[in-house]
């Protein structure tokens, strides 16, 4: 065990099990100094609502406020709830408070020890069932604890799991127990983790590698970015649990361009986990050895495509590889690679710590534990959401999401980004689990989930996902590089009611075609959006083609012809 | 440091000029060890010094990485991220992603491009602006998102996104 | 970049047999589909690949059934093992392929008539075999150039299906890798160095490698008619085997 201290008196190297111990001990005593702890949400949906200037109008007002009310202002996580951005939570009254503006400062700090001290207006009800429906595993801090500071992370538990994985446990354990636990991979295919961790670790190769998929770049998902900016040293932790179990001496977190905060999170933390000998040589005082290091995307949807990524990682364009070879065998530099998306890493701690069991008895038969969803569009509770697979669509947007507002009616719920498809109301009583998803002709994908109401029209939903699609394709192959184009061009001639029943049957042919010869997932999966609203919502698709019109009131006012488009004067 | 391989520099590449920034990219490109993998990274890292990226600092880059040409050009033009032309004094980026697209997100572009009289991908004559898309930011919570020179603001409307462009176009 | 440390196929690599078409065939187990295929005489459809050069995959004319596994696969990169049972010709594929040609003619400009490489085309000929006489889909009449500033050859942009052979036979042939592609997607275009005119280029040897390379008109000699463009990229797969025979001793 190391001796030397930093001048805050921790360890400056985790070599065991007590170390750990130590640390968290002293953070435990220091964060005891104060009675009360108020954390301000730093997440980017936050922060562009004000809510740094919030945090540091609280420290200023925590400053000037009495021994009553000492507590410690400090960056927190997200509380799930976006729509009431910026969100501040007070620990251990378990107040919440929402919409929280800089002038509202003195009178939280106040409401410390007087409740009532605060507008009524600014309070959130945190046992409303947006909250106390979901199940609670990956986000299970709840945002309660400073993302930048590892002690706190190791106060409550943090790395645990790593030292008890590098020094009680084998690889083959390890890889074990991923398999009991039933994990499926968090990024969409649902890939068993523990086989593919089994395959990588058994592959022949001088060299493996470990990355971290944070390319979360289905538009409308980002609880890869909530995850990142409030856990990253859990989701770390998870990473060189596997890169343990697989046998990795390097690894990769490849996060997209679009999240300056995430990456400066990660880095950060990579940084501060190097610093206590939990990452590098001799990790926790033992014999194995794996550093890690941010790559940036640059924005490409594509690079989220493993092989892809890949490719952008060895520097070059982001195009796909023909698999086979899968990564596991043969990836980064021809070596065995290990690829898993964010979430899928963030549950490996909670795995070793409190077993395969436990985490088994969450969710369904073939889909273990809990999903985050980010919920959007159409829905009164937009956020963040954590939910035991197998829950309904049904629940989560009208028990948890609190349904759709302003009197309007739900139509659809779009599911797995620009791969998935829309589910329309008659099936609601849908369980969330990658089959079910699956057989409805959509798919779980990372977690986005989209609410449309009547003001949607699904020809121009689908027309939209076309768009994006055709937009992102790498242009390897010809199928998805021309066929995306075509498709989109025959969805556009519908929302402008020159289209055809002929084109209709050729749009249904085309998107076989590309589904069935596209290279890899992106052209495999566009025609997705295309099939499931026809196969739900054919009619609005016969209005458009037959009776020129939009019965949503989108591609025209309702009840206008489509070829006549408003006049511009 | 990563473990792609360390190419050796017989003769080191001068930068195309004295500017101080090139010290960034250098400290990048030596990081990761001259290797050809560090081509993303250093672009990026010309991007964020000087704003964009023109034909001397791509030849610049090719070179120390000894990267041909043509893939440096193809990289570059590739990924959305890069820019090959200088930015506007101010970015307005507008979200299309699916949930701001619901939201109304396509109106507020529409108002961006009738305030700044350009399209979208296009700066202002006077340099004053450049108006992006962008296919998600992450803020779905808050849609419709558009970010103002780095910032992002949620919950926008056609009227709030004109305000803010009036007053930079002044 | 550190390899993996897995050197080149062993001697004495195990023979498997599988069946293709419902004839029993046998082959390497570090062999392709194609490999196999062409050896035995059955035809498979390619325009991306090319013997002598790296597979790509791009095309996806030589997409083939392969029982037990429910998405079709490229025979260009897909290696044979024991018992595996391929169908290279259905209705289904039969319609794909077609798709895909009628995807390419409409994607750029081609205009056989007018063309140095009319009657001597490899789009042309696949078009013929698999009995393309009409396209389907609108044609996009994109705007794309013509780079007749080299001193020897010309690249018209407007008859290049992207298929990349010229891209690697000089990045991996050649070794100076002069060509790539800008952009994305619909967008992609064949550039030389950084976009610039391909007689500017500081890289290219002139060593006319892409030119026989290409399977269209869209890179050709200055000089040459209307049908007069022949291609012979034969020598390619003579200098791959050389090549390797070298890397053996």
């Amino acid at each position: 065990m190391s001796e030397e201290r930093n001048h805050d008196n921790y360890p400056s190297r985790i070599d065991s099990a007590d170390d750990l111990k130590v640390v968290a001990e002293a953070e435990r005593k220091r964060q005891q100094q104060f009675k009360n702890r108020v954390f301000v949400c730093m997440g980017t949906a936050c922060q562009s609502c004000g809510s740094a200037e919030v945090l540091a109008a609280l420290k200023k007002a925590a400053e000037a406020g009495g021994d009553d009310s000492s507590c410690l202002v400090s960056k927190g996580g997200c509380q799930g709830n976006c729509a009431a951005a910026p969100l501040v939570a007070l620990q251990p009254q378990d107040r919440l408070y929402q919409h929280v503006k800089s002038e509202d400062a003195p009178s939280l700090i106040k409401s410390i020890s007087d409740a009532n001290a605060i507008s009524k207006d600014l309070v959130c009800d945190n046992k409303a069932p947006f909250f106390e429906k979901q199940k609670r595993v990956v986000t299970e801090f709840r945002g309660l604890i400073d993302p930048e500071r590892v002690e706190e992370y190791i106060a409550v538990g943090g790395f645990e799991s790593l030292m008890r994985a590098v020094s009680e446990m084998t690889p083959e354990q390890v890889i074990q127990e991923m398999r009991k636990s039933g994990l499926r991979g968090r990024g969409g295919a649902g890939y068993p983790t523990g086989l593919k961790w089994s395959t990588v670790a058994k592959s022949p190769g001088a060299h493996r590698y470990v990355i971290c998929n944070a390319d979360e770049g289905d538009p409308g998902a980002f609880m890869n970015r909530s995850v990142l900016e409030d856990y990253p040293f859990r989701v770390l932790e998870g990473m060189i649990i596997a890169a343990y179990a697989v046998g990795a001496d390097h690894g990769y977190v490849y996060v997209r361009a679009e999240y300056p905060l995430a990456v400066e999170r990660v880095e950060a933390a990579l940084k501060s986990i190097r610093k206590i000998g939990l990452l590098g040589n001799n990790i926790g005082g033992t014999k194995f050895s794996f550093d890690a290091e941010v790559r940036l995307g640059a924005g490409a949807f594509v690079c989220g495509e493993e092989t892809a990524l890949i490719s952008s990682i060895e520097g070059g364009r982001g195009l796909p590889r023909p698999r086979p070879p899968y990564p596991a065998e043969s990836g980064l530099w021809g070596c065995p690679t290990l690829i898993n998306n964010v979430e899928t890493y963030a549950n490996v701690p909670v795995i070793i710590q409190r077993g395969a069991d436990w985490y088994s008895a969450i969710g369904t038969e073939k889909c273990k534990g809990t999903k985050t969803f980010a919920l959007s569009g159409r829905v009164k509770n937009t956020g963040l959401v954590e939910v035991p697979l197998g829950t309904t669509l049904q629940e989560v947007i009208f028990d948890i999401g609190g349904g759709v507002p302003d009197g309007h009616a739900f139509k659809a719920v779009q599911t797995g980004g620009p791969a998935g498809g829309c589910i329309p109301a008659t099936l609601l009583d849908t369980p969330i689990d990658y089959e079910s998803l699956q057989a409805l002709g959509s798919f779980m994908g990372s977690g986005g989930m989209i609410v449309m109401d009547d003001t949607s029209c699904m020809v121009d939903v689908a027309k939209f996902f076309m768009q994006f699609c055709m937009s992102e394709s790498c242009g390897k192959c010809v199928p998805c590089r021309v066929g995306t184009v075509h498709l989109h061009d025959m969805l556009d001639r519908m929302t402008k009611g020159e289209s055809s029943m002929e084109e209709l049957e050729m749009m249904e042919s085309l998107c076989d075609m590309v589904k069935d010869t596209s290279l890899c997932g992106l052209g495999q999966g566009a025609p997705n959006p295309v099939v499931s609203t026809l196969k739900f919502f054919r009619g609005e698709y016969l209005a458009h083609i037959l009776n020129h019109n939009c019965p949503a009131g989108v591609c025209a006012p309702v009840g206008e012809d489509l070829r006549r488009p408003a006049c511009a004067l | 440091m990563s473990l792609s391989s360390v190419s050796p520099i017989s003769k080191a590449v001068a930068p195309p000029s004295d500017d101080k920034r090139w010290r960034i990219v250098n400290v990048t490109m030596r990081r990761l060890g001259y290797s050809p993998a560090a081509l993303i990274e250093t672009l990026h890292a010309v991007q964020k010094s000087f704003g964009y990226l023109d034909e001397p600092a791509m030849r610049y880059v090719a070179r120390s990485l000894h990267v041909p040409l043509s893939k440096v050009y193809g990289v570059a033009t590739f990924y959305s991220h890069f820019r090959l032309k200088p930015e506007g004094l101010h970015t307005c980026v507008v979200c299309l992603g699916t949930a701001c697209y619901i939201k109304g997100s396509a109106k507020l572009l529409a108002a961006a491009e009738q305030c700044g009289r350009i399209r979208a991908a296009e700066t202002t004559p006077d340099g004053k602006m450049s108006l992006l898309t962008a296919r998600c930011v992450g803020a779905c919570g808050i849609a419709p998102a558009v970010v103002f020179d780095g910032l992002v603001l949620g919950g926008l409307t056609p009227e709030a996104t004109r305000e803010k462009i009036e007053a930079w176009l002044k | 970049m550190r390899a993996c440390g897995r050197g080149p196929a062993e001697a004495g690599m195990r023979v498997v047999t599988l069946t293709i078409n419902g004839h029993d065939v046998s082959g390497r187990d570090d062999e392709t589909v194609l490999d196999v295929s062409r050896a035995h005489e059955i035809e498979i459809p390619t325009l991306c690949q090319l013997d002598g050069i790296s597979a790509w995959g791009g095309c996806r004319l030589c997409l083939v059934e392969i029982e037990g596994k429910p998405k079709l696969q490229p025979a260009c990169t897909t290696v044979v093992s024991e018992d595996m049972v391929i169908l290279t010709e259905s209705a289904k594929l039969k319609s794909y392929r077609k798709m895909i040609i009628e995807m390419l003619f409409t994607e750029g400009n081609h205009i056989c008539s007018v063309c140095v490489s009319n009657g001597n085309c490899e789009l042309q000929h696949m078009a013929q075999s698999l009995g393309v006489d009409h396209v389907r889909l609108p044609y996009l009449y994109p705007k794309r150039e013509v780079d007749a500033t080299h001193e020897r050859f010309v690249f018209d942009g407007n008859r290049c299906i992207l298929c990349t052979r010229c891209v690697r036979v000089c990045d991996e042939v050649e070794g100076a890798h002069t060509w790539d592609i800008q952009g994305r997607g619909i967008n992609s275009k064949l550039i030389t160095d950084l976009g610039t005119p391909w007689g500017e280029s500081t890289s290219c040897t002139s060593c006319g490698k892409c030119v026989e390379s290409c399977p269209t008109g869209a890179l050709f000699e200055k000089g040459k008619g209307a049908g007069e463009m022949t291609k012979e990229p034969q020598f390619l797969s003579y200098l791959a085997e050389m090549k390797k025979a070298k890397e053996s001793e």
